[in-house]
């Protein structure tokens, strides 16, 4: 399979998403300039973790208006395969690929550190190689990870099972304790209504391979893998 | 021409970074203050044009990219022409 990893000045773990995607996963990564303009030849679309543009104005929002993202919302639009991860996530929301927005962490401190997640939808082309309820240990690290979304929107997440990860505590329980950044209803990972967007504030591609104590973030990478060989239906 | 955009973040979203400082305020004894509310001033370079097209202008930037609609509330003024 042939994965595209979007690289926007200031991202910061795009060849680490480069690194699982090849050394891990053996498919091949393809590293795609911000000012590229098309995206053609790619079974699936990852926007890594970073800094785009400085966070200035708000995390996303420069990067949102980059040359490749008409490709990228085209490339969406079409059924394609696009997982965001932590400032990926935040690009795809300022996109409006994805509903909603991020807030400031309420401590306010950039957090980095490893949290629980519960795995709320397992049938998602991004978590079908996990089960519904599992617990998976990923690390965070981020400061504008707080995700908000207006009441009428939450209800439709809620409705669609369109809230793929939630924080969790070592239980699976989804407390106000175990929720690092204040996120509404302790998202940690929403999916959009056509299933086939994900984005996530944990960093699945730190822990995804036998030399880290941890590897839980592996099934992430793995489902889509599956997804992409057709194991799993994509949604219609 | 001169414009300043002011972005805020919309009543009801918590804002713990004017927590933070209301909380500082207090500490400096100034205990009259009961809220604050973070937010950001843009002061904008415009080629001079009529103020209702700069106003359009104004509008549009602010939808498309400045303020982000779902979090943020947004006002505009012409300062000098």
């Amino acid at each position: 399979m042939n994965i595209g990893i979007i690289v926007f000045p200031g991202s910061n773990c795009d060849r680490d998403c480069a690194h699982v995607v090849s050394a891990v996963m053996g498919q091949s990564a393809h590293l795609i300039w911000h000012q590229d303009k098309s995206v053609q030849g790619m079974d699936a679309i990852i926007l890594p973790g970073g800094f785009s543009y400085g966070d200035y104005l708000r995390t996303g929002s420069i990067a949102r208006f980059s040359p490749i993202m008409e490709a990228i919302i085209e490339f969406a639009n079409r059924g394609g395969l696009v997982l965001g991860i932590c400032n990926g996530f935040q690009i795809l929301l300022e996109a409006g690929l994805l509903p909603g927005a991020m807030l400031r962490n309420t401590g306010l401190s950039f957090i980095c550190e490893d949290a629980y997640v519960r795995v709320e939808n397992a049938d998602t082309p991004f978590s079908n190689q996990c089960e519904a309820g599992q617990v998976l240990n990923l690390p965070i690290a981020h400061a504008e990870g707080n995700y908000y979304t207006d009441p009428v929107t939450l209800s439709a997440l809620q409705a669609n099972a369109q809230i793929v990860f939630r924080y969790c505590d070592k239980e699976g329980k989804c407390t106000t304790a175990s929720n690092p950044n204040g996120s509404i209803d302790n998202i940690a990972g929403i999916r959009n209504a056509q299933g086939n967007v994900l984005g996530l504030m944990p960093h699945p591609e730190r822990c995804a391979e036998a030399i880290f104590h941890n590897q839980d973030g592996h099934c992430i990478f793995d489902s889509m893998l599956a997804a992409l060989r057709g194991h799993t239906p994509l949604p219609a | 021409m001169k414009a300043k955009v002011y972005i805020t973040l919309k009543d009801g979203i918590h804002d713990p970074q004017g927590r933070a400082v209301q909380q500082s305020l207090h500490t400096l004894g100034f205990e009259a203050v009961q809220d604050v509310r973070v937010g950001k001033c843009l002061e904008i370079e415009l080629q001079d044009m009529e103020k209702e097209a700069a106003e359009i202008f104004l509008k549009s930037m602010c939808q498309k990219l400045l303020a982000n609609m779902v979090i943020e509330d947004f006002r505009y003024e012409i300062v000098s022409t």
